[in-house]
């Protein structure tokens, strides 16, 4: 069967691909349009490593069909620095040591930045339980907490 | 596999009724999983989500009407349905994680027939119906009565659910949906609880529901716990009775998150906190 083709916006840009029906947006991002910064951790949506925003909203990219984005925004975390500059949650992370093998730090980044835009002085239970889908093996969370904290700060300042 | 997203509901009657096995697809947080695991091959899937009546929320005469497809983000953000429905919300709260919920809707959470589904208690609770439209046209039916088994729905072929009709609220009423899970966040209810009552301007409880989920083949609706309650002032000695009647209801099934007996048990619990949180709002309300 002919390939599917998309026509999206992906961190402002208009982009167009080619994708299988099937195909998820993460296997898109990743293997067709060569964005890797999104990672795969484990596929069913219980990790959050492939954490992207659809016009605004946080979803898993692997649990999306790639052919559903037709028309819409999405935002990765090739979007999240302005250039040279990172954003304040980079820094942050940076600056707190809140990564350490550095696979769940994009969908932790983008899933911070989801919750700072709506709520920009969230207190540590609020920003625990909105990471709860984002899973860490190296750090035990406390500094990635640590730095959301003070990028809020920082932002609100 | 054909992906199709036709924007009418005739459209997606008409496709169904024309692929035998076509899978709905509205978040897809079941779906995708299933395909992944090769549990689900459909060969053509329908997304529903360009359907207008599936992705709205309406108040009409003081009623709610939910489409199939909303987010349960999109449900947790609605303010003024938050403050009508506290625990519907409580269960849609516990949907997954926010990135689940961005995508997950209770249309999905009902018709994946989990009995551990945490929304659908507190919809049996309030009282919802669904809205469903099949090839021979529009019927209605109580949440309790679609799922019927794990992964099994009353659904005939070609049919969907399209939206959640929720009563008028009277005033004094409230509703709350608890869980028990051994983690607090990102787990299967090991039971979950959801009642919904309404109390006279004396405190009398003239009208409640009660619903357990996790603990038999389908989320129940236990008429005998509800009558326990009304009638009475919500006193210790009726909540007593009425959670000797939803431990009484219970068939559960022995497996790693709990064993037959102590989900009887925490069924009881649960129901209990349930019903205090419940009159509290509706005292409040």
């Amino acid at each position: 069967m002919a390939r599917a083709h998309v026509t999206t916006t992906i961190n402002g840009d208009v982009v167009d691909f080619l994708c299988e029906a099937d195909q998820t947006l993460l296997s898109a991002l990743r293997d067709e349009l060569r964005m890797t910064g999104t990672k795969e951790g484990c596929g069913t949506g219980d990790c959050g490593a492939c954490s992207v925003t659809i016009d605004g909203r946080l979803v898993c990219s692997c649990l999306v069909l790639a052919v559903e984005v037709e028309g819409k925004a999405i935002d990765t975390i090739e979007g999240m620095a302005d250039g040279e500059n990172l954003h304040p949650l980079q820094k942050k992370f940076l600056e707190h040591a809140a990564l350490q093998c550095g696979i769940c730090t994009p969908g932790i980044l983008i899933a911070a930045r989801s919750l700072l835009e709506r709520n920009p002085d969230p207190s540590e239970t609020e920003i625990r339980y909105w990471l709860a889908g984002n899973l860490c093996r190296c750090t035990g969370y406390h500094k990635i907490v640590e730095a959301v904290l003070d990028a809020a700060r920082e932002m609100r300042s | 596999m054909r992906y199709e997203a036709p924007d009418t509901l005739a459209g997606a009657t008409a496709i169904l009724a024309a692929n035998a096995g076509a899978k709905i697809l509205a978040g897809g947080t079941d779906l995708l999983v299933q395909m992944k695991s090769d549990m689900a091959d459909p060969p053509v899937v329908v997304d529903v989500k360009k359907i207008p009546e599936l992705c709205r929320i309406t108040l009409v005469d003081g009623a709610y009407r939910v489409g199939a497809a909303v987010t349960g983000m999109e449900l947790v953000e609605h303010a003024a349905f938050a403050k009508t429905w506290p625990g519907v919300i409580d269960g849609v709260k516990l949907i997954g994680s926010v990135q689940i919920k961005g995508r997950a809707s209770m249309g999905g959470n009902l018709c994946n027939a989990s009995p551990a589904a945490d929304s659908v208690p507190a919809l049996i609770a309030a009282g919802a119906r669904v809205e469903i439209v099949g090839p021979q046209g529009k019927r209605e039916a109580a949440v309790e009565d679609i799922g019927i088994a794990p992964g099994r729905t009353s659904l005939k072929p070609g049919e969907m659910v399209v939206a959640f009709l929720f009563p008028k609220r009277p005033p004094r009423s409230g509703d709350a949906y608890l869980r028990f899970t051994p983690r607090t966040e990102m787990d299967i209810a090991v039971v979950g609880a959801g009642i919904s009552l309404a109390l006279d301007a004396q405190g009398t409880c003239t009208a409640a529901r009660v619903s357990l989920g996790a603990v038999a083949p389908r989320a129940l609706l236990v008429d005998a716990a509800a009558k326990a309650l009304i009638g009475t002032k919500l006193d210790a000695a009726a909540l007593d009775r009425m959670a000797a009647a939803c431990s009484a209801a219970c068939q559960p099934i022995d497996d790693k998150r709990g064993t037959k007996e102590y989900r009887i048990k925490v069924a009881a619990v649960m129901a209990t906190r349930a019903a205090e949180i419940a009159m509290d709002r509706a005292r409040k309300s």
